[in-house]
């Protein structure tokens, strides 16, 4: 070892000589327990798009109503079971458009719809195919929005009056000529008030509502609409067709209106009648089910509904299983041996029993939320107070504890300062937990029509789906956003809930349960 | 060890019997259900409701149900399968959830111990993080939601299944082929579920084994990996595993309420929904008990049997 390092006495130098020394003061700010979760949560990518995910699905349920035009209470009798359309989408499938299989009369009818008015139902003929009798079945696109057409509508006269007068300051047509009336047996119809051509078989017994064609199988449209020789018939003096020109001799007028009893009937283009009453044309981004209901609406109604309740019921589980488990754990013994037994014994009723009895006891009295509410509440925090009971069965011997009550500190200042703040972290987990759990019983429970949620302004996920099971095989689409968001959302708090357990209690990190 | 199985057997009769009693003061509480019929049958009805001793108290009533009971006789029906008794009733139900549930378990259990075990010997590999993102979707989405999809893809889409389950008629026996067949959308729509918790409890135990240190004494003495594996390690992961297995098969007899109600299976989960929607309390009633059973007998079952599997385990020990 030659090359010792020497270094001069006169280089060293006190480092300070006068005052007292201290510690630097710390730069960064302190970490608490759950500040350091939170550090270990946001690591979490999984748990925090999870979040995200979450607040995106709640935003939805709480938003939507504000902006929706639509609610639950809002039926309409003619767009039922209409597709998710929306238009800034209507090239990725999301036209609001069904591929059906038509025979020539099923084709003639949905051609002729919007011939009137310059549109047609039929979006796309998408191939012909020839069946056993060489009769064609035409593979086409509807608009399930066009495809309503026109419908016969009961007005009384001032209703007819203020019609016209709509008329006449918009310039939109609304009641179109009324055609020649015919018998209702058609097969393929959705309103009799589309057929306003002349068919090729007007038999008393056609079942079809099939054009004449020409030879070359081109369809022709040719009017058959009521004719009077009165211009005014019906008091009608507002827009007509253009080819309403009174016929050869000016005695040939479209007939626009028939009185009857109460009013007048008229044939109206449903769409524009629609936009005339509700101020909006029919637009619904998910489709509508079978009453003519706004999925998007009774979706976001259905899903504000779960959320309140589950949040509710966790909280309140939360409440009552701190208090229950503090006092088994923190006083044990007797007390403890005898609130074991009755929560066991309310563990081991089955949930689906409880919500039942409840049900049948107390819906009528206090409203069927209430008492899922309730149903959810009496069984659910046992789970919170076994927990926090073997917390305190933990910490309740340990030296500090011993130190506190040596110092004076009275049972609920021991239980709530010194014993709870140990296991908040898991308790919040569990807590967080219940949401899932309980969106997934609730809508089960109504799924099975066990729990009617259908109140005057609310629906559920589980109606909603119990509603749209008839139709799976046709309109699918009444299932699958109820579907999807709740398959969403559970993924979502499960996903979530791993996340705080692993940020609260990292040493069950990977761990399941 | 005896005295432990009579104590919980005690206990669990003890349990059964609370839940029993509530539920059906709970019940005989609520008026009777309205007759829908009319004519003579409302008479015939009133008069049976009154041989019955309907009208009696309620602790009478209690006495003679018991009574009842425990000579097998649990009553007839009055809104559903009026007249019949709901012993008998209950009994041709039950054999459509067993079958149904049975072939779902034979064939959730394998697959799940195999994709557990798979997972947990590759642990934090791509393979395991594709099983558990798999298995955390599964065991999230409720079974309803794939259950629907399973019904819309292979019996509306591809139409290789049918609708509903097979009449006895057709199949002849509950275990023919014609039943399986006609059960199978069914049966994977429940296993589902099944597989994705066994999956996740096998691959958490397995995977705490895995890091023991006799593991690596066997490994150390010589033993190579899948030998340590299979003679150590699965044994030690079975112990919760097994129970678990165990637990199943009791619920097999429970049937499952949405599944049955979604392909319309007329199991014990159908006739349950059915006797709480129109009210006839009979089956209800009968259903709630066997249900409690059920889920009693199963925890007792899993709770005794971790003693048979590993005698290490001292059983009444806190």
């Amino acid at each position: 070892m030659e090359n010792k390092i020497n270094i001069p006495k006169e280089k060293f130098a006190f480092a300070k000589r006068e005052g007292k020394i201290s510690d630097k003061k710390l730069e960064t700010k302190p970490i608490g327990s759950f500040k350091d979760a939170m550090i270990r949560f946001r690591k979490n990518k999984s748990s925090v798009v999870a979040a995200v995910i979450i607040l995106i699905l709640f935003l939805y349920a709480f938003i939507v109503p504000f902006i929706s035009h639509y609610s639950v209470n809002f039926r309409d009798g003619y767009y039922k079971m209409v597709l998710p359309k929306c238009n800034a989408f209507a090239w990725l499938g999301w036209d609001g458009c069904k591929v059906q299989n038509e025979p020539q009369a099923g084709y003639d009818y949905y051609s002729s719809i919007g011939v009137e008015y310059g549109s047609s139902a039929v979006k796309k003929l998408k191939g012909i195919s020839y069946d056993s009798d060489g009769k064609p079945r035409y593979s086409i696109s509807v608009d399930s929005y066009e495809r309503v057409g026109f419908a016969y509508c009961d007005l009384t006269s001032d209703e007819y009056e203020a019609l016209k007068n709509y008329q006449n300051e918009s310039g939109i047509q609304v009641m179109y000529p009324m055609p020649v009336t015919y018998k209702n047996q058609f097969k393929a119809i959705s309103s009799p008030a589309n057929i306003w051509y002349k068919l090729a078989d007007e038999s008393a017994t056609s079942t079809g509502a099939a054009l004449n064609h020409n030879a070359d199988g081109t369809p022709i449209f040719e009017a058959n609409y009521m004719i009077s020789d009165n211009p005014e018939s019906g008091k009608y003096d507002s827009i007509k067709l253009p080819s309403d020109t009174g016929g050869a001799n000016g005695d040939e007028w479209y007939v626009y209106a028939v009185r009857n009893q109460t009013g007048y009937r008229v044939r109206v283009l449903y769409k524009e009648y629609y936009f005339y009453k509700n101020g909006f044309y029919a637009n619904h981004l998910f489709g509508t089910n079978q009453h003519g209901q706004d999925i998007l609406a009774c979706l976001a109604s259905g899903a504000r509904l779960s959320f309140i309740l589950a949040i509710s019921v966790s909280i309140l589980n939360f409440i009552i299983g701190i208090i229950y488990g503090a006092i088994e754990g923190y006083y044990g013994g007797a007390i403890d041996l005898i609130m074991e037994r009755i929560s066991d014994v309310l563990a081991s009723v089955p949930f689906i029993v409880v919500a039942t009895l409840f049900q049948l006891h107390l819906a009528e009295k206090v409203g069927a939320v209430w008492s899922l509410l309730f149903a959810f509440v009496l069984t659910g925090w046992i789970g919170i107070a076994s927990r926090v009971r073997t917390q305190f069965y933990r910490f309740k011997n340990q030296e500090y504890i011993l130190a506190a009550r040596t110092l004076g500190a009275s049972d609920k200042r021991l239980i709530f300062r010194h014993i709870l703040p140990n296991s908040i972290g898991t308790l919040i987990t569990s807590t967080v937990l219940i949401i899932p759990g309980v969106i997934f019983s609730e809508s089960m429970l109504s799924y099975l029509n066990i729990v009617n949620l259908e109140l005057s302004n609310f629906t559920s996920i589980g109606t909603m789906l119990s509603n749209g099971q008839p139709y799976l095989n046709s309109y699918p689409h009444i299932i699958l956003f109820p579907g999807v968001f709740i398959g969403l959302l559970e993924i979502s708090f499960n996903l979530f809930g791993n996340g705080l357990r692993d940020a609260f209690n990292p040493s069950l990190r990977g761990a399941d349960e | 060890m005896v005295k432990y199985v009579i104590k919980r057997i005690v206990l669990m009769i003890f349990t059964f019997l609370v839940i029993a009693t509530m539920c059906f003061v709970l019940i005989k509480l609520l008026p009777l259900p309205a007759i829908k019929s009319q004519g003579r049958d409302v008479e015939i009805i009133l008069m049976r409701r009154e041989m019955m001793g309907y009208n009696k108290p309620i602790m009478v009533q209690y006495y003679r149900y018991w009574k009842n009971v425990l000579h097998g006789d649990f009553g007839v029906g009055e809104q559903m399968y009026p007249s019949l008794e709901v012993a008998d009733i209950m009994m041709q139900k039950m054999p459509y959830s067993i079958v149904l549930n049975l072939y779902s378990i034979l064939i959730a259990i394998p697959i799940g111990l195999l994709f557990g075990i798979y997972a947990a010997l590759k642990k934090n590999k791509w393979q395991d993080h594709l099983i558990s993102t798999a298995v955390m979707i599964f065991i999230s989405v409720p079974s309803y939601v794939y259950a629907f999809l399973v019904q819309y893809i292979l019996c509306f889409k591809l139409g290789a299944f049918p609708l509903t389950a097979a009449s006895m008629e057709e199949a002849k026996s509950f275990f023919s082929w014609t039943m399986f067949y006609s059960l199978v959308p069914a049966i994977l729509s429940s296993a589902f579920g099944t597989v994705a918790g066994l999956t996740r409890f096998t691959r958490a135990e397995l995977s705490e084994v895995l890091t023991g240190d006799y593991l690596l004494l066997a490994r150390t003495k010589g033993l190579t990996r899948s030998q340590a594996i299979v003679r150590h390690a699965m044994r030690n992961a079975m112990v919760p595993i097994l129970p678990m297995i165990l637990g199943e098969f009791i619920g097999i007899l429970g049937g499952s309420l949405i599944i049955e109600n979604i392909f319309a299976i007329p199991g014990i989960g159908k006739l349950y929904t059915t006797a709480i929607n129109v009210r006839d309390y009979n089956f209800f009633m009968a259903d709630t008990f066997f249900y409690t059973l059920i889920g009693l007998a199963s925890g007792l079952v899993i709770d005794l049997s971790y003693g048979f599997i590993d005698p290490r385990i001292k059983m009444g020990e806190r």
